[in-house]
């Protein structure tokens, strides 16, 4: 059970990109954070486990108030929240199975990580992991040398080694093609079910949102503009989150989109088999 | 229900070969302890120029501008005397050989020629090339004012050929063919392309030559080097610091503003 | 001299009387200095020039090859030189460059300066102004000439390293600070693998380069080929001097060979 309260954060250069933010996420729900570009969603999911440190406000995770921790405690912390990223964050020159094992790092000592031997229930879940996204047979393969929706999955494994309390994921399928979305957001949404993870899941096209997600907040300039199950958000709910001239864009480029596949279809069923 | 292995090792990454890789690292850890093993270390020699490195390490700290200063001064002017006209003669000279360098303006017999030209000047040191002009011109900062020209050729000659030969041939083509002669293509189509590359470059080597001008005085070719090499040989540390201070400084100051200069004029 | 047009470009009349300025100053700077270096020159040595050129051109050729049996100790010992010193210099720069480098030095504000004034003091002293000072303080032989190789080097090494680490890429570094890892962790698995590559292209260039410096510490008593040339021109054995260049510049071509081909299995 994750709960945020009153969180608040003003950059350097005196942006706010968070004022007053208060919600909770309770166990096993996966909650879709959307809202346009600059509304904050970032900054919150990196305040969560302070990437970013906010201004003031309180993030409680299982009962621990993560604000204000030391180095030492902050890491031990920061174990219990996997984080999924855009463009997947991988290390590049490290091998699938060393990006995985890297989601173990806070509970293995020094030594055991820089000589890379692991305890081998560690290595034992990191393949077990490997397996569940699919990529049993890469474990030794560089990272650079895998796909988009490849790392991605990469990408999850490793924050699952760290068997965390909360996933944090950050726009997870902006970088690929929407049907290695879709496949990327199923894979995301079985997993979280199957344990009962809670995860807030920052995402950038909404009917992806409203499609899997069982909850959906809506961030308009650094605050809490909306709050409901993904039927409750209808054209005034999305309205006033992006506003009026964004979302019209939006959903008439979603409809553009539509209308050219439509049209390719058409092309294409035309054309002697 | 499948079980996972336990064990994992991280697959080698260069040398996939278990016998070579063994091999290799036994290989270096030999060659280790031969090299060590030949130097002949004197350890009286050592204990005693640990004092004199603490007097050297006090000159540093404290150093002695004063008690030479006409020394000084008047290597230093050697040295930026030295540094500067070489740099403009020899970037005077690399320009026409940087053109005949380039594979795609010049005939192939002119390039053959400034090729070897630039090989010999890159291949043959400072110092070693120092040591000559001594030997032939006499000490002082014309044999050393000669070297750096000399080193000045090779180095951006090479690279003003590299872009020549890399420039928008597009460009190139375009004034070909409106029938303009050879030096017409050179002024028009080349130079506004590498020009401010050479400028770049011109101080960038301005830069490197002031640094050799420190070193090639140690073989008698006038300088800041030689007014150090003196310093040195009669003990004097504290004035040797202060030389080497005012090297830094003046390196330092040379390099920040060869890179102002580079991109202003960029 | 410098006959190339200044207005390569079109500028505005106010920057272009600036440029033609900057010419001018140029110009005059070049005439100033070119009288000084005049007052120091002896002409008459200058004139007699070629007549000394034909005389030690005659007297270097041929080489003395009987002489290459003794040149292959101080081979190996200028080999040792650079090859040890480069490794001393890079144990003394990797620290210096992880301590420059602004996103990973421990305390930037006290460090930092520290850090970039080791790099600009080694980078702006040549290795044989370095071997002079270490032959004066340690005697001559190789290890002056090792340490002065290896404090040369911190300054390259240290500069290109902490470049290198300054532009990692940030993402990696997060994704590893966010499992929890400490922070030498994060060095160990989001930085050095960025930055792996680029430290051994630079080590082995710098290697490269040791190998023409090594070769001429001798002439400061630093041991190696280099003292062998300094007592051929010492004792004015031309011939030998020849064979001493010839096995110098078969050297530097043979470890250049070497070094591009290693860079380029790297990269
Ligand atoms: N490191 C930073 N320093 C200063 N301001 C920042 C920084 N990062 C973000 N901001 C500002 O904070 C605000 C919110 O940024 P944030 O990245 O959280 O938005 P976002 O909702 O994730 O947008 P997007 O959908 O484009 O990713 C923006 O106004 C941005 O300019
Ligand atoms: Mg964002």
């Amino acid at each position: 059970m994750l709960e945020l309260q009153g969180l608040t954060k003003t950059y350097k250069t005196g942006d706010t990109a968070l004022s007053d933010v208060s919600f909770s996420v309770p166990k096993g729900q996966i909650v879709g954070l959307i809202g346009p570009s600059g509304a904050g969603k970032s900054t919150l999911i990196r305040c969560i486990n302070r990437l970013v440190e906010p201004t003031s406000g309180r993030i409680v995770l299982g009962g621990r108030d993560l604000t204000g921790l030391g180095v030492r405690d902050l890491r031990a912390q920061r174990r219990r929240i996997g984080m999924i990223f855009q463009e997947y964050a991988l290390v590049e020159r490290l091998s699938v199975m060393e990006n995985v094992l890297s989601g173990r790092l806070g509970y293995v000592g020094f030594w055991a990580s820089f000589t890379r031997r692991f305890p081998p229930a560690d290595i034992q879940r990191a393949y077990r992991l490997l397996d569940r996204v699919g990529l049993m047979t890469h474990a030794d393969k560089r990272a650079d040398a895998l796909s988009g929706g490849q790392r991605q999955r990469v990408g999850i494994a490793r924050a699952l080694a760290q068997e965390p309390e909360l996933l944090l994921v950050d726009e997870p399928t902006a970088s690929l093609d929407p049907k290695t979305s879709r496949q990327i957001m199923r894979l995301l949404v079985e997993i979280c079910t199957e344990s009962g993870l809670p995860a807030i899941v920052n995402i950038h096209d909404v009917p992806l949102a409203q499609q899997f997600m069982q909850r959906i907040i809506g961030l308009r300039a650094g605050q809490v503009v909306f709050d409901g199950t993904p039927a409750q958000l209808t054209e005034s709910a999305l309205t006033e989150i992006y506003g009026s001239e964004d979302w019209t864009a939006m959903r008439k480029g979603h409809e553009d989109d539509k209308d050219a596949e439509a049209d390719a279809l058409r092309r294409l069923s035309v054309l002697p088999a | 229900m499948t079980t996972y292995p336990t064990t994992w090792r991280r697959p080698p990454q260069i040398f996939t070969h278990r016998g070579w890789r063994i091999g290799l690292q036994l290989a270096a850890l030999i060659y280790l302890v031969f090299a060590i093993g030949t130097l002949e270390v004197s350890w009286a020699r050592i204990a005693e120029g640990g004092e004199r490195g603490m007097r050297f390490l006090m000159g540093f700290l404290s150093p002695d501008f004063s008690s030479r200063w006409r020394d000084i001064s008047q290597g230093l002017i050697e040295s930026l005397t030295m540094t500067l006209t070489s740099t403009v003669v020899g970037v005077a000279i690399s320009i026409p050989i940087g053109i005949g360098a380039a594979r795609n303006v010049a005939p192939a017999w002119i390039y053959a020629i400034c090729r070897s030209i630039i090989a010999i000047s890159r291949a043959l040191q400072e110092i070693i090339v120092a040591i000559f002009f001594v030997a032939m011109f006499g000490f002082g900062p014309f044999a050393g004012f000669l070297t750096l020209s000399f080193a000045t050729i090779g180095f951006i000659s090479k690279l003003l050929a590299e872009d020549i030969e890399d420039i928008d041939e597009a460009q190139a083509e375009a004034i070909r063919a409106t029938g303009a002669s050879w030096a017409q293509l050179i002024n028009y189509a080349i130079q506004p392309q590498v020009m401010p590359r050479l400028i770049g470059l011109s101080l960038y080597r301005l830069d490197i030559n002031f640094r050799e001008s420190a070193v090639i005085g140690i073989v008698g070719a006038g300088g800041i080097g030689a007014t150090l090499n003196t310093a040195i040989d009669r003990y004097e540390y504290d004035s040797a610091g202060a030389i080497l201070l005012m090297i830094i400084a003046l390196v330092m100051v040379a390099e920040y503003s060869s890179s102002y200069l580079r991109k202003f004029l960029q | 001299m410098s006959d190339f047009p200044a207005s390569w470009q079109f500028r505005s009349p106010k920057a272009r009387l600036a440029l033609w300025f900057g010419w001018l100053c140029l110009v005059a700077l070049f005439v100033w200095c070119w009288q000084v270096m005049n007052e120091r020159t002896i002409w008459m040595f200058v004139q007699d020039a070629p007549k000394q050129a034909a005389d030690i051109g005659g007297r270097m050729w041929p080489p003395r090859w009987s002489y290459l049996g003794e040149l292959m100790v101080p081979l190996w010992d200028t080999l040792n030189m650079a090859t040890l010193g480069t490794l001393l210099g890079v144990i003394l720069a990797v620290p210096v460059a992880f301590m420059a480098a602004r996103n990973t030095s421990p305390f930037p504000l006290i460090l930092r300066p520290i850090a970039l004034f080791i790099i600009v003091a080694s980078r702006s002293i040549n290795s044989l102004i370095w071997a002079l000072l270490l032959v004066a303080i340690l005697g001559p032989g190789l290890l002056a000439g090792i340490i002065a190789i290896g404090l040369r080097s911190i300054g390259f090494i240290g500069k290109l390293l902490y470049e290198g680490i300054e532009e990692t890429d940030i993402r990696q570094v997060e994704a590893i600070t966010a499992t929890g890892a400490s922070q030498a962790q994060v060095l160990n698995y989001a930085i050095v693998p960025q930055i792996l590559p680029a430290f051994w292209g630079i080590t082995v260039f710098r290697w490269d380069i040791n190998i023409r410096e090594s070769a001429i510490l001798g002439l400061v008593g630093a041991g190696g080929l280099g003292l062998k040339l300094q007592n051929s021109l010492n004792t004015l054995a031309w011939p030998q001097v020849t064979l001493i260049l010839l096995v110098i510049l078969a050297t530097v071509v043979l470890s250049e060979w070497v070094s591009a081909k290693v860079r380029a299995a790297i990269i």
